[in-house]
């Protein structure tokens, strides 16, 4: 039982640091900042929810695990509000995103049309 | 009802990152969530949206649902940056949230920006202006699997 | 292991460092910048686990919301050029 657990929490340990890393190595590799937002934010999610995984395996049943929690809680409903202020931001300082497509005046028209038809 | 439930989870907040459970700091604590309790409703964030106790119920089995979309997308977003030719095409596109509250509009849009791949740069009303990192995620967001699942989340309030 | 997830999580640090270091605007920046906290949280974390003393973790929290609130000023800050703003005062004008 106990090998199973040290097992499951060297996994997610792992998985937290590849998370980590790559989000991190996006951030390098992505051409403009609305792009590098989507590499920073596999790091925001997905790397701290495995690492605060792995942890709470390793603590146990007590505070710690609690703690470990409310960290969790913590990036899970600020990461959105600092992701969204970033990109109004940009926006408000007319930096243009690098679009392959943009699908806003399709995507209303589209809907416009559908609602005319139904 | 929504303060009495919004000053228990104050409390059992200071009781987990306090530790101690002497009288004196017990007392202490309760008298604090109180409080916090009477400063929210002077700020007037104590409120459906300030402290939604309407959707916990429903949170049940919303957040393990969006865990497992941020697995899929943040794995996805993981293949594009580690492939070497770096395949983005990056897409803007409207969304139509079809939530009735602000809560429900609030929690859709987070939703999205909270899965990697996505984020919401702008809201109209119910239209959600979204920056996605490949193409697919903007279709898959235009078909609208996502927006049904909040507003079935929202409906069991 | 937890000597491994710190040397990873000090690997990501370079990396989000270089960002913040070559990025063209000051938005990749902030946001190299939040990225390091982010980092500095979980490196808190795993540290207290490392040494074997749990009150690291209460630093983390209050590092994170210090997080929050310092990338959200410097944002307020670049985009109003002024911390006091006030939404009635753009819309009279000077």
């Amino acid at each position: 039982m106990n090998l199973i657990v040290e097992i499951a929490s060297w996994a997610l340990m792992l998985a937290g640091c590849f998370f980590t890393v790559v989000g991190a190595l996006g951030l390098v590799r992505m051409p403009d900042v609305f792009t590098r937002m989507h590499a920073a934010s596999v790091t925001d999610t997905l790397g701290v929810t495995c690492f605060v995984l792995g942890m709470m395996l390793q603590a146990g049943f007590s505070l710690v695990t609690v703690k470990l929690f409310f960290i969790f809680a913590l990036f899970f409903f600020t990461g959105p509000v600092v992701t969204h202020a970033l990109a109004q931001a940009c926006l408000h300082e007319r930096i243009a995103p690098l679009l392959a497509e943009d699908r806003r005046k399709r995507a209303r028209d589209g809907r416009a049309g559908k609602e005319a038809k139904s | 009802m929504r303060y009495a439930s919004l000053a228990f989870f104050l409390f059992v907040f200071w009781i987990a990152l306090s530790g101690h459970y002497t009288p004196t700091l017990v007392t202490v604590g309760a008298v604090c969530a109180v409080l916090c309790v009477l400063a929210a409703i002077r700020m007037r964030t104590a409120d459906e949206e300030g402290h939604p106790s309407q959707l916990f119920g429903g949170a049940v089995t919303y957040l393990p649902w969006l865990l497992g979309e941020i697995a899929k997308s943040a794995w996805a977003v993981t293949r594009v940056v580690l492939d070497p030719a770096l395949p983005i095409s990056p897409t803007m596109t409207v969304v139509r949230a079809s939530q009735k509250t602000r809560v429900g509009v609030n929690v859709y849009a987070n939703s999205i920006t909270l899965t990697p791949g996505t984020i919401t740069v702008g809201v109209e009303g119910n239209d959600l202006v979204v920056h996605a990192l490949v193409r697919e995620g903007a279709l898959d967001l235009e078909d609208g699997g996502m927006d049904r699942r909040v507003s079935r989340f929202e409906g069991q309030a | 292991m937890f000597a491994a997830a710190a040397a990873a999580i000090l690997v990501a640090f370079a990396l989000a460092i270089t960002r913040a270091i070559l990025g063209p605007t000051v938005f990749d920046r902030v946001l190299a910048g939040n990225s390091c906290g982010t980092l500095a949280i979980m490196l808190l974390a795993v540290m207290g686990f490392l040494t074997e003393r749990p009150e690291f973790l209460d630093i983390g929290l209050t590092y994170g919301l210090l997080n929050l609130i310092g990338t959200l000023a410097v944002l307020k800050f670049f985009r109003h050029g002024d911390l006091a703003y006030d939404v009635d005062e753009e819309e009279a004008g000077p």
